[in-house]
């Protein structure tokens, strides 16, 4: 496993490289990217951020180095502990008088829809890996599993927060698919989907979420209103060119007129600055992130490892896909940030859940016996 | 695969695995696609739409503000300024961006310590006007205020602070009526000009009355522009270049600027106007109008006391009396008239008996005084009406109107005035034609001394003294660069000229009605004519006591020297009570054009009796309105010119005062205070056609 008489000492040589160093040099772009967009300085943005993922970081290997068996035996436990938390925030909520999605205990303030992301993977993955192999046509195969889903989502929607609950959905989906659900199933669901979509726009959505989602195909038709985000971030981005304004002058992001521009659109922040180049950057590094996750989860020896792999990357991958879509006037803004770019400690957290969550699979991989079959 | 009915693979841990890899390859294409797909629109914004993108973020962060332009200077004759303009600290706000407009209104009031009135002024513009135009909050600060106001800029979203130049008028109100005021356009004026983006720059003000709205666009310049980095919400970053504004023209008037402000303040505590006109060249020298308002207080809008004092006055300081002043001219005409005779043969020692009246018809006319046997020159000089009654009737009437419209009466002169008034010179045609009755003899026994349906303006009224006293057909001329008009056209032979003169000279410093009017010089003397209008009949009022809107109009025309006219003009005191109210202000005035020393001195000693010059009076008597009426006012009305519509329309609903009277003879009254005036019948006769109407003659003259 490893050539005794390196320099590099086993420990660190057998750490996930090809994936820990570009996503470190991302880190520390988008820290330059915020310490630009809080006017040239490292707080309040940068600093934080760079404090957060390190800690992150400690929290990820902590989960790298977690025993299979006590994942799979802590699986639905915490599912139903994020679960009640998601209830609380609910209560608290009714109690205090309005929506929220925190919870503030003290130390510090936790979003538990966050932490359902990656759970509803592995609760998901570890079903699925114990459902058996001839049940997987069985419609208990998809009921337990879409209640499992159904129940956070809805109350994650009642906090409300669109982005969160589908960005649920499709970790969720993505793990069902991959479990091998037949492949009618998904059409049907789509099906189904199209169907309930417009109903649910109509009759589902906030008044202001529909309101994004209809400049989406009109943005001039309210250009202060929500078209304003995505027209100032299209702006920042075109003005940006091929090799960006430089370091420090973006014009949009410093004079304010790019919207949230060290959260949600740190991306318009970036590419306002460098360009192309930057925006292919990262672009490219996300690739390899990804690319690098789905080895993970194709090397996988077993059902429950690969299922959590390829979950944990399609959750990262949906943050990054409907962020990048928003900010180039491709999606409505639903309040999604970019994984490792953004400022702000849930999203860090919940994408450094993953990572840890694929470098812990990737360690079982490494030390699973070569033929291990166990489900 | 066909044993299985419904197509159904054997499911097994491998075929699950192979399921996983091959979906997850998809799973990882579809990721893939979109990764290339985002990439490829990144492509197309950042290099396809580059150009688009770098100029909106170009319009976005640079923020194009124009500097208002420097109004170009009104100067005098002599080429001192009339208008200028100063450099101050301003306040204007944006009501478009005012978060909460009344709590930031207070904050500014409080901090600039404004008055209470001011600030419900401010208050009532903002909730009125569109949200594109500035309102001015105040102007003319210190740099203590300015600074103040500054530092507590970023709290207050739509205040502006600013440097820059406010119009200032040294002489005050002596010169408002003339020049006008300046302020900020408003909505219309704002469409006419195209939405001109200059018209809605804070600080930027028009030309909003008189000489300050004619000469606009030569007065406007070019605006300067800045170029500014801003913020999203409009704060401002850094300067990136500045163009330099252009100073509007200049515009030279042929007003005398001491002589102006002179005319002015001498008219003291009475209403009225002073006209002086150069003989030479036609040059308006002096156009005062009294009592008036301030144009600096004005230019920040027309506020609510300061409206509500101007309106209530009952000498109407809002009206220019010069030019939309219309009076019956009175006695004033007669030397006029006698030219119209002249010209029709009549020789000037042809004498008639005046006995305290003339039969015209069969209708007995009083005279103002019983003169006994009556000439030319003893007709103007004694100011004696039979004389008028009797040779207007045997020439006609149309023949004395035609020689009243070629002195100018009736006349719209060609100057660069926002309007003019232009009276009435009746006949027997406009008569017809505006009341549908014919023209009777006592019409023409009204209209031989000026009074029946006679209107004339001040400006008028000096013109005709000028061509009388040229024989020349003068044009007025207000500005320099306009070329003297009408000396070529001769209007008088020179001997009808030369006698009138002597008569007009006798007026003043002969056996005349105007003997206190000579002029404190051994070689100058000054010519001229009283003349004593009435408004009302005599049943109402004796013209002298009593209601100060029902006495008589004074007037007085007058040249000097007599015998080489340099300057005409005339002198016109509202409800003065007689000309005599009217011929000391034009001595006063002549004496300080011919020796302003002497004049100024005269002035001192009366402004002390009456509490200062007419700017002083005018800020005590505001502060004393304010303090008692502050909090009561009525708010003024939005528009400027809607204010001088309404004054306009009244002015002319009050010439037409005099005219109610002319449905029957109008008694003529006491010529004011002649030197040597002979001792008038006591108890004159009464007129037997005219009971009503019959003089109570005065009791005597000095």
């Amino acid at each position: 496993m490893s050539r005794a008489g390196s320099i590099v000492p086993e420990p660190i040589a057998r750490q996930p490289w090809a994936m820990l160093i570009p996503l470190l040099l991302l880190v520390l772009f988008g820290a330059a990217v915020l310490y630009s967009a809080a006017g040239g300085s490292m707080q309040p943005f940068a600093s934080s951020h760079l404090i957060r993922f390190s800690v992150f970081l400690v929290m990820a290997s902590i989960i790298a180095s977690l025993p299979r068996e006590f994942v799979k035996f802590m699986t639905y436990p915490a599912y139903i502990g994020v679960l009640l938390l998601l209830i609380a925030v609910e209560v608290i909520g009714q109690v205090g008088g309005g929506s929220q999605r925190w919870i503030d205990f003290g130390f510090m303030v936790l979003q538990p829809s966050e932490l359902m992301k990656p759970v509803i993977v592995i609760v998901l993955a570890r079903f699925y890996a114990s459902l058996p192999v001839g049940l997987i046509t069985d419609w208990r195969a998809i009921l337990i599993p879409g209640a499992l889903i159904a129940v956070p989502m809805a109350f994650v929607l009642l906090q409300p927060d669109l982005g969160t609950s589908l960005a649920i959905a499709f970790g969720g989906a993505v793990v069902m698919l991959l479990a091998g659900l037949p492949m009618r199933w998904f059409i049907g669901g789509g099906i189904l989907a199209a169907i309930a979509a417009p109903l649910a726009f109509f009759f589902g959505l906030q008044d202001y979420q529909q309101r994004r989602v209809m400049t989406l195909f009109d943005p001039e038709s309210d250009p202060l209103g929500a078209g304003y985000h995505i027209a100032q971030s299209k702006i920042a981005i075109g003005s940006g060119g091929i090799v960006g304004k430089g370091f420090n002058n973006g014009s949009q992001s410093h004079l304010q007129y790019l919207p949230e521009p060290h959260t949600d659109f740190v991306f318009a922040t970036m590419a306002e600055e460098w360009g192309l180049i930057g925006g292919i950057f990262v672009i490219g590094i996300f690739a390899i992130i990804l690319r690098w996750g789905t080895r993970v989860a194709l090397t996988s020896r077993d059902r429950f490892s690969s299922l959590v792999a390829a979950g944990m990357v399609a959750t990262i991958f949906f943050y990054i896909a409907v962020n990048l879509m928003m900010v180039m006037g491709m999606a409505p803004v639903v309040g999604i940030p970019l994984p490792f770019m953004s400022h702000g400690g849930s999203s860090m957290m919940t994408n450094m859940i993953c990572i840890g969550a694929l470098m812990m699979v990737n360690r079982w991989n490494r030390n699973a016996p070569r033929g291990g079959l166990e489900n | 695969m066909a044993k299985h009915r419904r197509n159904q693979p054997i499911v097994s841990a491998s075929t699950l695995k192979n399921t996983f890899d091959r979906r997850s390859m998809v799973v990882g294409s579809i990721q893939g696609g979109i990764g290339v797909l985002l990439a490829a629109r990144m492509g197309y914004l950042a290099i396809a739409e580059n150009e688009k993108y770098r100029l909106e973020s170009e319009s976005n962060r640079v923020n194009l503000t124009l500097i208002p332009p420097r109004r170009g200077w009104i100067l005098d004759r002599n080429g001192a300024p009339l208008a200028s303009n100063r450099a101050d600290f301003r306040v204007d706000l944006i009501p478009d961006r005012l978060v909460d407009a009344d709590t930031t209104i207070d904050e500014i009031g409080a901090l600039l310590s404004l008055s209470p009135a001011r600030i419900a002024d401010v208050k009532q513009k903002v909730a009125a006007v569109s949200g594109f135009q500035p309102v001015e909050v105040a102007s003319g600060l210190d740099y203590e205020q300015f600074a103040a106001l500054s530092v507590r800029l970023p709290d207050m979203q739509g205040v502006m602070p600013q440097r820059g130049f406010s119009r200032f008028y040294p002489t005050g109100p002596s010169v408002g009526h003339l020049i006008g005021y300046v302020g900020p356009a408003n909505a219309e004026e704002y469409d006419e000009e195209e939405r001109n983006p200059l018209l809605i720059t804070p600080g930027y003000k028009i030309g909003k009355d008189g000489l300050e709205k004619q000469f606009e666009q030569e007065l406007r310049g070019e605006p300067g522009a800045r170029r500014v980095e801003v913020t999203a919400s409009g704060r401002i970053i850094r300067d990136l270049d500045t163009r330099e504004d252009i100073q509007g023209e200049p515009v030279r008037l042929t007003i005398d600027g001491p002589l102006q402000d002179y005319a002015a303040r001498r008219i003291g505590l009475e209403s009225g106007s002073v006209v002086v006109m150069d003989c030479a060249t036609g040059d308006l020298l002096c156009m005062a109008s009294m009592p008036s308002f301030d144009p600096n207080s004005f230019s920040d809008g027309i506020g609510s006391v300061e409206y509500a004092m101007l309106r209530e006055d009952a000498r109407i300081p809002l009206r220019n009396k010069v030019l939309k002043g219309l009076y019956p001219p009175g006695s004033t005409v007669k030397p006029m008239h006698c030219m119209a005779f002249l010209k029709a043969g009549i020789a000037p020692d042809e004498a008639i008996t005046c006995a305290g009246g003339r039969r015209i018809g069969n209708r007995f006319f009083n005279c103002w005084s019983n003169h006994g046997r009556v000439d030319m020159a003893k007709a103007i000089y004694q100011s004696c009406d039979s004389y008028f009654y009797h040779f207007a009737q045997l020439i006609g009437f149309d023949k004395v109107a035609e020689m009243a419209k070629l002195t100018g009466m009736g006349e719209e002169f060609p100057l660069p005035v926002t309007s003019q008034f232009y009276g009435t010179v009746p006949n027997a045609d406009w008569k017809r034609n505006k009341f549908d009755r014919d023209w009777e003899p006592f019409d023409t026994v009204n209209a031989s001394i000026g009074q029946g349906y006679y209107l004339a303006s001040p400006l008028q009224l000096a013109v005709s003294s000028a061509r009388l006293a040229t024989g020349r057909h003068v044009m007025p001329r207000l500005t320099m660069d306009a070329t003297p008009k009408g000396f070529d056209q001769v209007d008088f032979p020179d001997d009808h000229v030369r006698y009138v003169r002597q008569a007009m000279s006798d007026v003043v410093n002969g056996p005349g009605t105007a003997g206190r009017g000579r002029l404190p010089f051994e070689d100058i003397k000054m010519a001229g004519k009283t003349g004593t209008a009435q408004v009302v009949s005599l049943s109402v009022s004796d013209g002298r006591s009593g209601p100060w809107k029902y006495r008589d109009h004074g007037l007085f025309t007058f040249f000097a020297p007599f015998d080489n006219p340099r300057y005409a003009g005339a002198v016109v005191i509202e409800h003065g009570g007689g000309s005599g109210a009217a011929y000391p202000i034009a001595r006063d005035v002549m004496t300080f054009m011919f020796d302003p020393a002497k004049g100024l001195e005269k002035l001192n000693a009366l402004e002390k009796q009456w509490g200062g010059t007419a700017q002083q009076r005018l800020d005590n008597k505001y502060a004393r309105y304010a303090a008692e009426r502050g909090e009561a006012v009525v708010a003024a009305p939005r528009r400027d010119e809607d204010i001088f519509d309404q004054v306009e329309a009244e002015a002319r609903v009050a010439a037409q005062q005099s005219e109610e009277i002319a449905e029957d003879f109008v008694a003529p009254r006491e010529e004011a205070t002649p030197f040597g005036a002979p001792t008038p019948l006591p108890n004159q006769t009464i007129g037997p056609a005219a009971p009503t109407a019959s003089p109570t003659t005065p009791a005597g003259t000095p």
